[in-house]
């Protein structure tokens, strides 16, 4: 990064923060097992004492922190998994995801009100009719490419919140009020002694879904996300991620050397609506009442920026920017009508800043280099001095 | 069904005509994707703007009242061109702020097209917020600012049995066909034109071939634009209202247009856009208006499961070589 840092303060900036990144990452790469035991048990922990009321009056100060961490950040944090395993993993761009999260929620919803089953019940039926509505959306569209699939999945997203809109049958414009909690674990509290005092947890029952502490809920989402990231970590190294990144840098090669790029696709396609499917269940458990405006465009535009912004294909950047749009928004609330005009200014200002997401994968980082991100470059590339700028090497 | 039956001709000039807007709109989303393979999703925005120049023309200067023959085409140019010039002007102003420097960095697709959603929300707020309450004050109900009276007085121009024709809807139509016939020339004629269409197919070869990227780039833009902003004064004489979210969906149905057209094609614009907006009036008319956009979206599944590239195809070169 020396012949570049040369350059105006902003692309020093830009060097310094790449330099660091990768050297984060170069020593996690080279670090011995049991370092990273250590790291996701400190992680864990962290996530656990999270919700405290004094991380909370730093990171929340407008609204109900534990809450907030359930949905949006942990929803997004969710969502944003969910996304990276379409965009990220297999190079489809999904523009309609939010679809997956309502069918989620409306099952949830459904089943929960006209039905009187429990959420524990509702919950593998709604990861299942997720996954199933991906395959039926994927079925006649991923034979499209690129952009075409953008637009049909876009599409997908508007019929679902729009035929939710229209039918009485789940409440139509009203939505569907009164879904359940899902039932309470035990009673058990955590003791209101000094330790659990200090970090403001004294007195919380983390197993009782009730109506006003959000902390039970919180880690409920936290329990689903651990599990999500498992799951999907443990894909992202097996055939099925060796397929889907072939497939992402060229499917015509990937289907060449045997790989069924449509089968794989499919796969993609509904292991992340089965994540969203998921989100949606966990998500209408808390909410009591959903309407189709809970599931707006914007929401897929939103997740997909998280996605972007962290670092496509990357799992903790995918984690960390999926956490900034979720809070960025909530922390400057103090900015109200202006929030989400300073949102959009971000988002832009990020892009130009680090068009690679916050922290992009290696093997992403290599694509980028390249030109292509995986995603093909645009057309009509300006060559130039900053073209060689971006595809920083590493030390 | 029968409602379409006994409705058809109303239904249909209702379709050509917002079809119409459509396409107009659409030539943007195709123009930009031609040249820079990106979907940019501010061009919702920027035809929003255009509604807006051309409320500010109409609150400033008024309309006269009964106006006829080439008095009102001059007026109607004057109102077009205001919101061309809005249009075309913030569409080159976004393109130096959210998508150059990403050019610039060689980023990938996906990068700008968040970037792009970044712009869309941020113009969206920026007049919702700032602009509108500025220039127009605050909006009584639902952010809905209608404008004053009538742009034009309407009148039926042809009637025939149930075959009406109002003249909005032919200003619309006419004047949508119009704007595309000019662009067509254009791109076919000029040497600007030929820029453009070398870009599109081959960016390298054309540097190559002495052809400026960065100006057939901002040229794109600017003329993507100002269509946005001739479909917005004629999208204000046609519903006579607007709001800082009205190119949401608009813009969505105009993108839905260029891509069941094909995509990158401008001739594709006006055919998926002229099939899309026909399609949602006859299902609305059968299914209901709730289901419009619901039809809207199913055509375009149906379309794109038969040809994968749109109706007319994706042939940038052919159609406009």
């Amino acid at each position: 990064m020396n012949d570049s840092s040369s350059g105006n303060p902003l692309t020093r900036v830009r060097g310094a923060y790449s330099s660091a990144a990768d050297s984060i990452r170069d020593r996690w790469s080279g670090a011995p097992s049991w370092v990273r035991w250590l790291v996701y048990v400190v992680l864990i922990a962290i996530a656990l004492v999270l919700p405290a009321d004094g991380i909370g009056s730093f990171m929340s100060p407008y609204t109900d922190w534990p809450t907030l961490l359930f949905f949006p950040i942990g929803g997004y944090i969710l969502l944003g998994i969910g996304l990276n395993v379409v965009v990220g993993q297999a190079g489809l761009l999904d523009l309609g995801y939010v679809a997956f999260f309502a069918i989620g929620g409306y099952g949830m919803a459904v089943f929960g009100v006209k039905f009187g089953w429990s959420f524990w019940e509702i919950l593998p039926v709604g990861v299942a009719l997720s996954a199933l509505s991906g395959i039926i959306l994927g079925a006649p569209t991923l034979r499209l490419r690129g952009d075409y699939l953008a637009i049909v999945t876009l599409g997908f997203g508007e019929i679902v919140r729009i035929t939710a809109n229209n039918t009485n049958y789940i409440g139509g414009p009203n939505g569907i009020g009164g879904i359940p909690h899902p039932p309470s674990f035990s009673e058990w509290t955590i003791p209101d002694n000094g330790l659990f005092d200090a970090l403001g947890l004294g007195g919380v029952q983390p197993f009782k879904y009730g109506a006003l502490d959000g902390k039970p809920y919180y880690y409920l989402m936290l329990l689903v996300i651990v599990i999500a990231i498992i799951f999907v970590k443990r894909l992202e190294s097996s055939r099925v991620g060796r397929a889907w990144a072939s497939i992402r840098e060229d499917e015509d090669a990937a289907e060449l050397m045997g790989v069924p790029t449509f089968k794989f696709k499919l796969a993609a396609f509904a292991i992340g609506a089965a994540i969203g499917g998921a989100t949606g269940v966990v998500y209408a458990s808390q909410a009591v009442s959903i309407i189709p405006t809970n599931f707006p465009f914007i929401l897929s535009a939103t997740i997909l920026a998280a996605v972007v912004l962290g670092g496509s294909g990357n799992l903790p950047g995918v984690i960390l920017g999926s956490f900034l749009v979720a809070w960025i928004p909530e922390r400057i609330r103090g900015l109200q009508e202006y929030r989400v005009l300073v949102f959009g200014a971000v988002l832009v200002l990020l892009m130009v800043f680090r068009p690679e997401g916050l922290l992009p994968s290696r093997r992403r980082k290599a694509e980028l280099a390249e030109g292509s991100g995986g995603m093909g470059s645009m057309g009509a590339e300006v060559a130039g001095p900053a073209t060689v700028a971006a595809g920083e090497v590493g030390e | 069904m029968n409602n379409l039956i006994s409705q058809f001709w109303p239904y249909t000039i209702d379709g050509l005509s917002l079809g119409a807007i459509y396409a107009l709109v659409a030539l943007g989303y195709t123009m930009v994707y031609g040249v820079l393979r990106l979907i940019n999703f501010a061009h919702s925005e920027i035809f929003m703007i255009g509604t807006f120049a051309v409320l500010g023309m109409l609150h400033l200067f008024g309309m006269p009242s009964n106006v006829g023959g080439f008095a009102l085409v001059g007026l109607l140019v004057v109102f077009a061109a205001a919101g061309a010039v809005a249009s075309g002007g913030s569409a080159v102003i976004l393109e130096y702020a959210a998508y150059r420097p990403l050019r610039r960095h060689g980023a990938s697709r996906l990068a700008a097209l968040i970037s792009a959603i970044g712009a869309s929300l941020f113009l969206q707020q920026l007049f919702a917020r700032i602009v509108v309450p500025w220039a127009f004050g605050l909006p009584k109900e639902k952010g809905a600012l209608p404008i004053q009276g009538h742009f034009v007085k309407r009148t039926d121009v042809i009637h025939i049995g149930s075959f009406e024709l109002s003249n909005d809807r032919l200003i619309v139509i006419v004047g949508a066909v119009l704007m595309m016939v000019l662009l067509d020339i254009f791109v076919n004629r000029t040497k600007l034109g030929r820029g453009i269409r070398a870009t599109a197919q081959d960016p390298e070869t054309a540097v190559l071939m002495g052809v400026n990227i960065d100006r057939i780039v901002t040229a794109t833009f600017a003329i993507g634009g100002a269509m946005a902003g001739v479909a917005a004064a004629l999208f204000m004489l046609r519903f006579e209202e607007t709001r800082y979210d009205v190119g949401f969906l608009l813009g969505i149905k105009a993108f839905t247009a260029a891509v069941l057209g094909g995509i990158g094609n401008l001739r594709g614009a006006l055919v998926g856009g002229v099939v899309l907006g026909l399609f949602e009036m006859y299902g609305s008319a059968i299914f209901g208006s709730e289901w419009q956009n619901v039809v809207a979206f199913s055509v375009l599944v149906l379309v794109l499961m038969f040809r994968p590239t749109g109706i007319l195809g994706e042939s940038l070169q052919q159609a406009r070589a």
